[in-house]
């Protein structure tokens, strides 16, 4: 069994509201070296052993876990018990 | 095994665990009569949350019975999950509303959003679609930083749970009061349509039936959310997080679909919504009323998380659950039905004809008591009363007379005072447009819906203004009633009746209990004069917040009427310069409770406004006869901050002006709070007509198109103002005070 | 005519639009299950509004991956008209049928009220019987109506007249006050306001009902040619 840690973020280039919305929160908090905020999703997917792991995982954000006109992705693979 | 199976009855009656969970010791030894034995922990917990205020109303009881329920259209009174009221071609209005005050203190988000999730399935289980979702809400000062998220986090939750089923959120009442600093009101209430012939029972009918289980998977959320609801609020309760419960109306949306779907299948028998007490209440409550009694095999649960005890399944509130009871022999065609939907339905019981509720859990019996103990055998209590000294020293003061004010000023912060400014800050985030029935939004008197397929409407409103509950309770009993049907009459509307949140302080104050009876009193006889039934409800006592300090007596007015043909809903604003502005009813000094006194004094004391409910009764009459004779252009009651801010109100939607003439004591007749009295803009040529037919209207001015509100005594301009300068303090109001850091 | 309204599961303006066309436009409509999947008898695939799916994960993207897309599809390149709103707008962004993603709303809140929308083209199946640059009054109701594409694509949508609605006041924080935009081919428009909520002048607007009937009149004039 794998656990596959995804994390999607927000192109560059594209505006993210809530990350501005914390930022100022942030800021307002008087954290003034706040320079930028960047809201992104964070996901645990377990899988069973296969062939082309990475490719699998590498279909399915393309798919459907992120949308490549707005988000990037990244993710590691640990093995789960 | 889990440690609470450890826990042995000789224990918890040594310990008083009994106690932790809520139960008195007099409740725990009756309870002990009643098995014949000690109660083993499940069993404790099944009482704990039966007996509970918020499941068995022990200390309203007494109280509740002085409501009228009764009436010609009723079809449905209190006892089943809402009240049913027939609207004529066989169709009927259900609605009722219920409070999630706790949990949204907690969890404001969450809190909220589950409220309104549970208020939408007591509805849709009675066979309903709802068609609206109405909220009143009450904060603190929104100085306070704290106040400030629990409001945006309510109204976000709300908005949440609400657009995603795709119910409208039609209307409410937010207001704002010291009083609820520690302790927010969240009140939800839905309206449903239905045919006569759909209208569900949730029964376990027919020895042999099988009982099912259908919707979200059970997990430790909300366990003793019950009790949590019939405590005070402590430090302690922020650490009980874990009690409130998260809601998923994507899962709820589905169950709405299937559930108005297999209320259609002749398999069915029963259906009731798991709500406060989860399966215990929903699973007893359903024997209880057939007269028969269940055994359900835990195993068969859906559980989310694992190692559940018994206790734990039959306690916890997950949400967007179902229990139904189908013909013996059928489940399957039933489990097809939500299939459909992607659900899954389980058999997880039987009905017996035993009268008892027996629970087995890995092969074992974990609970077998008389079904009737849980449901109908809780203690009820007649709790002491005593006149509060405050109240005493009210009704001996003068009265209260402000000093001589700057009219313009005084109105532009009256406009600005959130409980008077607009609420579209937070309606915009409403969808109050989906299922294209909504013809008045928020924002006028009431909202109206109309009835697809037929010439009828519904309005509908909630109301209560807790300042006169507090400085009489009685009196503002009686104004609460009379004021909903005031803004339903407004609309073109019959008041059909109403569904009541009452929300107080601790019932075990003497104090507090005599603003419970007296707020009660006052209500039930608005409710005879103005043939406005009480058809359901829900209690909701310990409103206290750290320290002891009880919210102002809250009790909601949800109220529901019937506009024969939509040619006569009427808006509260004034639609063109010309007409003339009528006010029904004479003014007096009257300040006790107005948001004047609050603005001048930071506080509400003396007597509250009179009422006359013949007199009201009859102008109401009146009005809506004028009204359903096309002779009235816009109506609006006369409310907070008196005849100055309801004549502004009525210009803003329009931008127009008016011109009116003032005779007597100006800051009474400006700002005075005296009921009974109404705002109406008629047209010329209706002039006569009108004043026929409404005996007390006095003609005090007309509309303008100069866009400016300008009020004369005789020749000389006293008050004189843009009415955009006054729109635009009403309207941003609220946003500045949720932007504004501090 | 027949119109397909699609319903998945969280839809819930389904019935809206349903109405729209059944009982305003008076037209054939049938709300069509996703799992019931032929599309094949109907003239134009209406996807509503709704939460399909809770919108989890990402408005619309869990309904564009459903069996019933491949269908939605295949109407779309016979050249059907296919109308999606709001959520279905964002459905459509999703599948791919249109460029673009969505965002959440500029001031993170679910809005909702009547939005003044510009027909930028009036030269469609959807909007031909609207006038060029006419204003109208449509209801908007959405938290993720933020609509976004890179620069490139902007000027695409722009060079081909595939913007069909602004905003005459940009609610949201769209890129170009885009309220609604269709394919090169133009019989696939998106939009976030909702037209079939404005087909009654009695809650208010009745402006949205001119795109249906735009739909049906060139349905007509199509049929009217085949035959």
């Amino acid at each position: 069994m794998h656990k596959v840690k995804i994390h999607i973020t927000l192109k560059e280039g594209v505006l993210d509201p809530q990350g501005k919305a914390v930022q100022n929160s942030l800021q307002s908090l008087e954290y003034s070296n706040v320079q930028d905020v960047r809201v992104g999703k964070y996901m645990e997917v377990y899988l069973e052993e296969s062939e082309n792991l990475e490719s699998q995982i590498d279909r399915m954000c393309d798919q459907l876990l992120a949308n490549p006109v707005i988000e990037n992705y990244t993710y590691t693979i640990e093995e789960a018990g | 095994m889990p440690s609470m199976l450890e826990i042995n009855p000789e224990k918890i009656e040594d310990q008083r665990l009994y106690a932790e969970m809520g139960l008195k010791d007099e409740e725990y030894r009756s309870i002990c009569s009643i098995l014949g034995r000690r109660p083993n922990y499940t069993e404790v917990g099944l009482f704990s949350v039966m007996w509970s205020e918020h499941c068995s109303y022990k200390n309203s009881k007494p109280l509740l019975k002085k409501f009228p329920t009764e009436g010609a259209h009723v079809l449905q009174g209190p006892g089943e999950g809402a009240g049913i009221i027939d609207i004529g071609d066989n169709q009927a209005v259900v609605f009722k509303i219920e409070s999630h005050n706790h949990p949204s203190a907690v969890e404001p988000y969450q809190g909220a959003a589950t409220g309104v999730g549970g208020i939408l399935r007591d509805v849709f289980s009675m066979g309903a679609r709802p068609i609206a979702l109405l909220n009143s809400l009450r904060f603190g000062s929104l100085s306070q930083p704290r106040v400030k998220y629990l409001f945006e986090e309510v109204v976000r939750g709300i908005a949440g749970y609400g657009n995603c089923v795709g119910v409208p959120t039609v209307g409410g009442e937010v207001q704002f009061d010291d009083a609820y600093n520690g302790n927010p009101l969240v009140n939800a209430m839905c309206v449903g349509l239905i045919d006569h012939k759909d209208i569900q029972k949730g029964i376990a009918a027919g020895i042999g039936n099988t009982v099912m289980y259908v919707g979200a998977k059970t997990g430790r959320d909300g366990i003793h959310g019950a009790t949590f609801a019939s405590e005070e609020l402590s430090e302690e309760s922020e650490e009980k997080r874990p009690s409130v419960q998260v809601g998923d109306p994507f899962m709820e949306k589905l169950l709405i679909e299937a559930c108005l779907d297999v209320i259609h299948h002749e398999a069915l028998v029963g259906i009731q919504d798991m709500g406060a007490a989860g399966l215990t209440s929903s699973a007893s409550e359903m024997a209880s009323k057939a007269g028969t009694g269940m055994t359900m095999n835990l195993d068969l649960i859906p559980q989310r998380e694992q190692d559940m005890t018994a206790y734990e399944m039959m306690l916890s509130e997950s949400q967007e659950r179902m229990l139904l009871v189908v013909e013996k022999g059928r489940k399957e065609e039933i489990a097809n039905v939500f299939r459909k939907y992607n659900l899954e339905a389980v058999a997880v019981g039987e009905v017996t004809d035993t009268k008892r509720f027996r629970l087995v859990h890995h092969d074992e019996v974990v609970a077998d008591v008389p079904v009737d103990s849980l449901a109908e055998d809780a203690p009820v209590y007649h709790q002491p009363s005593r006149i509060p000294e405050y109240y005493e020293e009210f009704q001996r003061m003068e009265p209260y007379v402000p000093k001589p004010l700057d009219y313009l000023s005084t109105l532009l912060n009256l406009l600005k005072q959130p409980t008077i400014a607009s609420k579209e800050w937070v309606y915009d985030q409403y969808d109050s447009m989906v299922q294209t029935n909504t013809v008045v939004t928020p924002g006028s008197d009431a909202a109206v819906l109309r009835v697809r397929g037929t010439e009828k409407a519904l309005a509908m409103t909630t109301d209560c203004n807790s300042r006169y509950l507090y400085v009489d309770p009685e009196a503002g009993g009686k104004i609460a009633v009379a004021e909903a049907a005031r803004n339903i009459v407004c609309s073109g509307g019959r008041p059909l009746g109403i569904t009541d949140g009452l929300n107080f302080g601790s019932p075990e104050n003497p104090e507090i209990f005599w603003q419970m009876e007296k707020s009660v009193e006052g209500m039930s006889e608005a409710c005879r004069e103005l043939e406005t039934p009480v058809i359901g409800g829900n209690v909701s006592l310990y409103n206290e917040s750290f320290g002891g300090q009880a919210i102002y007596p809250t009790p909601i007015v949800g109220m529901v009427g019937l506009i024969d043909d939509v040619a006569h809903i009427t808006r509260s604003h004034a639609k063109k310069s010309g007409d003339l502005v009528y006010l029904i009813g004479d003014t007096y000094a009257e300040f006790g409770g107005s948001e004047l006194q609050g603005l001048l004094e930071g506080r509400h004391f003396g007597k509250a406004p009179s009422l006359d409910l013949q007199t009201e009764v009859n102008r109401q009459k009146q009005l809506l006869t004028a009204i359903r004779s096309g002779l009235v252009a816009s109506a609006h009651d006369v409310a907070e901050g008196g005849l100055a801010v309801a004549l502004a109100e009525k210009l803003f939607e329009n931008e127009l002006g008016c011109e009116v003439i003032l005779e007597g004591d100006l800051t009474s007749e400006l700002f005075s709070e005296t009921q009974s009295r109404f705002l109406v803009t008629v047209s010329k040529e209706n002039k006569q007509s009108f004043e026929h037919i409404i005996t007390d209207a006095h003609q005090i001015g007309t509309i303008t198109e100069d866009g400016v509100y300008r009020v004369k005594q005789d020749t000389v301009v006293v008050l004189e103002e843009q009415t955009s300068t006054l729109k635009e303090a009403w309207k941003g109001a609220i946003g500045c005070l949720v932007k504004s850091k501090g | 005519m027949k119109f397909a309204v699609i319903v998945f599961p969280g839809s819930n303006c389904d019935r809206d639009m349903y109405h729209a066309v059944k009982d305003q436009l008076g037209e054939e409509a049938d709300l069509v299950w996703y799992k019931e999947a032929n599309l094949a008898d109907y003239d134009a695939i209406l996807l509503p509004g709704g939460f399909s799916y809770g919108d989890y994960l990402r408005s619309g993207a869990i309904a564009a991956t459903s069996d019933i897309i491949a269908q939605i599809s295949k109407a779309a390149k016979a050249g059907k008209p296919v109308l999606g709103v709001c959520n279905g707008f964002q459905i459509l962004l999703e599948m791919g049928l249109l460029p673009g993603a969505m965002l959440p709303n500029e001031k993170l809140k679910f809005m909702c009220h009547y939005e003044t929308l510009i027909v930028e083209n009036s030269d469609t199946m959807f909007t031909r019987s609207y006038d060029h640059q006419e204003k109208i009054e449509i209801p908007i109701a959405h938290g993720d109506g933020n609509y976004f594409c890179d620069e490139q694509t902007l000027r695409e949508l722009r060079d081909n007249n595939q913007i069909v609605f602004t905003y005459d006041q940009n609610p949201n924080g769209s890129v170009g006050n885009i309220a609604g935009i269709m394919n090169e081919k133009g019989n696939v428009l998106g939009m976030m306001p909702h037209p079939e909520r404005a087909v009654e002048a009695l809650l208010g607007h009745d402006d949205g009902r001119r795109l249906f009937e735009s739909i049906l009149t060139h349905w007509r004039e199509q049929h009217a040619i085949n035959a």
